[in-house]
This record gives structure tokens, C-alpha cells and sequence, in this order.
């Protein structure tokens, strides 16, 4: 259980790790956006956690690095064609940011730091432990930018009409990610870390 | 899918910018901006490694993986290409060419994580490049990342002598400084429109 927890907030690995800071700033637009890439993320770091925790014994330390990386590259390949199965749109949207989960520093951090050294178990709450963490910082972002840029979340208007159509366009636009997750870690310094 | 090749190179350069447009390569980009000399050096190793791992990601997508019907390898594919590539050109310089090896040594390893380099590869296949046009692409797209972590490095240089909140420094504030760069970019859009 502790394992679990630990990702979501102490380790939170957008906020306090500052890992995978690409797709978070990327898909962060609305919360639908976020909310796909980060179970795309948890199905990925999961499975890429519990097949490497299996295999650990059999792995040669040289060859460790290859051999995880074609294990996370098997998962995203899967993902990347569900996605274009059953969420035709989502996958459209989130582009080229699906295949690229394959080097989101989360995946390899975990399976190196982790998942080679631990039991099975330990592993798969780990994956969803951190995989849940970066959902919330990424969900959190798709709220803020969404409710301030547009006035609604999951396109229901919350802030009242008139917000709506003069919202703070800047929001869904790519300087609106740089400065929300500003101020999300300016938070975290100054309440969370000490 | 006939494009005007400076077009190419004006979109990959500033208007759909790698780092300020699209997210692709934020880790070096935070990681290595603090000093105009390790930017500078970062940059030439990305254009260099950039160009080499289309040209050869291209020639494996279209006369390799497409021909037997490998499309669903290309992830995998592509990822162990570009280790290997690195890992080769890494020592090629050191026997070659030491002075370029010292210049850029220190910054070939990390540039296997770097997203920016996969990312020009599948931007290429999915844009349906042809090989010049890939060329073009993945110069125009180092050179917006070299542009900007070199303006980037400029602008902290000037920071770290400036008086901050004390819990928006470091990081936060490099994020804000970002922002406002990504907002003065933002103005380009009027030439070609935006991409993503």
C-alpha cells in the first residue's frame, strides 16, 4: 500500500520528479485529452512494470536497458493501435504523443528504479500508484487550462455564459501550459515540499 | 503531397516550433539551459544526431518495414535505431574526430531520451515526407530547439542575478520565462497556422 501511495504524492512524478513533462504540457488542452493520455500511461507503465519485475532474474545488467525498452515499446505499440481502434478521435488529437509514451522518462525511471528490483505485487501497485499520480497532475492541468480558456469542463459550461464566450483564450494555447504548470510548482514549493 | 521546401523549413523552424509549439523536448530544454556554452553544445549534437536518425529511420520505414509489412515495429524499431545510432556516432567521433568528440561528448548519451529526435522521425512518416522534404524538416526543427534553448540560456543567465520569490525559483520561474517566450512565438502563427 505504501508503494501505492508514495507515487501519488510524495513522488508525484510530474510535480515533485518533474519526469515526462512533455505529454503533461502537451495534452493538457482539455481535461478529455489528459485524462486519455494518462490512462494510456498507467495501462503502459502497468504492464511494463509487471513484465519486467517478472523477467528481472533472467536479464543480463549489461542488456538491461535495450531489453526494457522493447518491453515499453511491445505495450505502446498495443496502446497506440487500440487507441486508433476505439478512440479514433482521442488518437487524432493526442498525435504523435502516443508512440512517443516509448521515451516518457516516468516509464524507464520506474522499470529501472523499480520494478528490476522488486516483487511482482510491488510492482504492479507501483505502476498504478505513479500512473494515477501522473494522471491527477495531468487531469489537474486539463481542468485548469480547460475551465480558464474555454469556461467548461468535459465541454459543460461551469463558470456561467458570459465567461464562457470571452474566456482567457491564452489558456488552451501553448503558453497557457508553461504558465499553469508554473504555478503549480511554485505551489508545491511553497505548501507541499516542506 | 507537393509542399514549397522553405515552407517546410519555416513551420519545423519557428512557426510550429519543437519546444515552444509542440512540448517535444522540454527535458533538455530545462535540464541544459542554464549556461549559453552547454546550450550551444547540446544544440549541435541534436542537429547533428537529428539529421542522421531521419535520413536512416526513413530508409528503414519506407525499404524495410513497409515492403514486408512491419508497420507495427516502427516504435520499437525506431527507438533501438536511434540508441545504436548514438551509441555508433559516439564512437566514430572519439576515434575520428576528438575535437568534435570533446566538444559534443557529455551531451550524446542524454540525447537518446531526448523526445525531440523520435519525434522528428514519426513527424516525418506522418507528415509524408519524402526524403528531401525529411531533410529539410528535421534541419528546420534543430534549429528552432538550437534558437531557442540558446535564447532561453541568454535569458537565465539574466535571472540568476534577479531578485525572485523565494518559491518560484528555479524551476517555476524558468517555466513562466517559457511561457512568455512560447507568447511572443505565438505572433508567427499569422504566417503559415498552426499545425496541432
Amino acid at each position: 500500500m505504501k508503494h501505492f501511495i508514495n507515487g501519488i504524492i510524495k513522488e508525484n512524478p510530474v510535480l515533485v520528479l518533474m519526469l515526462g513533462l512533455c505529454p503533461v504540457l502537451a495534452v493538457s488542452g482539455t481535461v478529455r485529452d489528459a485524462a486519455g493520455m494518462g490512462v494510456a500511461v498507467i495501462f503502459v507503465l502497468t504492464c511494463s512494470n509487471i513484465v519486467i519485475s517478472l523477467i528481472k532474474n533472467w536479464v543480463p545488467s549489461q542488456l538491461r536497458i535495450p531489453i526494457f525498452i522493447i518491453v515499453i515499446s511491445t505495450f505502446v505499440t498495443i496502446n497506440d493501435y487500440t487507441m486508433q481502434a476505439y478512440f479514433p478521435e482521442l488518437y487524432k488529437v493526442l498525435g504523435v504523443f502516443v508512440p512517443l509514451i516509448v521515451v516518457n522518462c516516468i516509464i524507464l525511471a520506474r522499470a529501472e528504479a523499480f520494478a528490476s528490483r522488486h516483487s511482482v505485487s510491488a510492482s504492479i501497485l507501483d505502476g498504478l500508484g505513479i500512473g494515477i499520480g501522473f494522471t491527477l497532475a495531468v487531469v489537474a492541468m486539463g481542468a485548469i487550462r480547460e475551465a480558464l480558456g474555454s469556461g467548461t469542463i468535459l465541454g459543460k459550461t461551469i463558470i456561467g455564459e458570459s465567461f464562457r464566450e470571452n474566456s482567457v483564450l491564452l489558456m488552451i494555447l501553448p503558453p497557457g501550459a508553461f504558465l499553469v504548470i508554473a504555478f503549480l510548482m511554485a505551489g508545491m514549493n511553497k505548501w507541499v515540499k516542506k | 503531397m507537393e509542399q514549397n521546401l522553405f515552407l517546410i523549413f519555416l513551420a519545423a523552424f519557428i512557426v510550429n516550433n519543437i519546444i515552444l509549439m509542440r512540448f517535444i523536448g522540454l527535458c533538455p530544454f530545462f535540464g541544459v539551459s542554464g549556461k549559453l556554452d552547454t546550450a550551444l553544445g547540446m544544440g549541435s549534437a541534436v542537429l547533428f544526431v537529428m539529421l542522421l536518425s531521419s535520413w536512416i529511420s526513413w530508409v528503414i520505414y519506407h525499404f524495410i518495414l513497409t515492403p514486408f509489412g512491419l508497420v507495427f515495429l516502427r516504435t520499437a524499431t525506431f527507438i533501438l535505431v536511434i540508441a545504436s545510432l548514438v551509441q555508433f556516432v559516439e564512437m566514430f567521433l572519439r576515434k575520428n574526430f576528438p575535437h568534435l568528440y570533446t566538444a559534443l561528448g557529455i551531451y550524446l548519451p542524454l540525447i537518446t531520451t531526448n523526445c525531440a529526435i523520435l519525434a522528428v522521425s514519426f513527424l516525418n512518416i506522418d507528415y509524408e515526407h519524402n526524403i528531401i522534404q525529411a531533410t529539410i524538416f528535421s534541419v528546420g526543427t534543430a534549429f528552432g530547439f538550437i534558437l531557442v534553448i540558446l535564447l532561453m540560456a541568454a535569458i537565465r543567465e539574466r535571472i540568476e542575478l534577479a531578485p525572485i520569490p523565494v518559491s518560484f525559483r528555479g524551476n517555476p520561474i524558468t517555466f513562466i520565462t517559457a511561457s512568455l517566450m512560447a507568447l511572443a512565438f505565438l505572433g508567427f502563427i499569422g504566417f503559415l497556422g498552426l499545425a496541432i
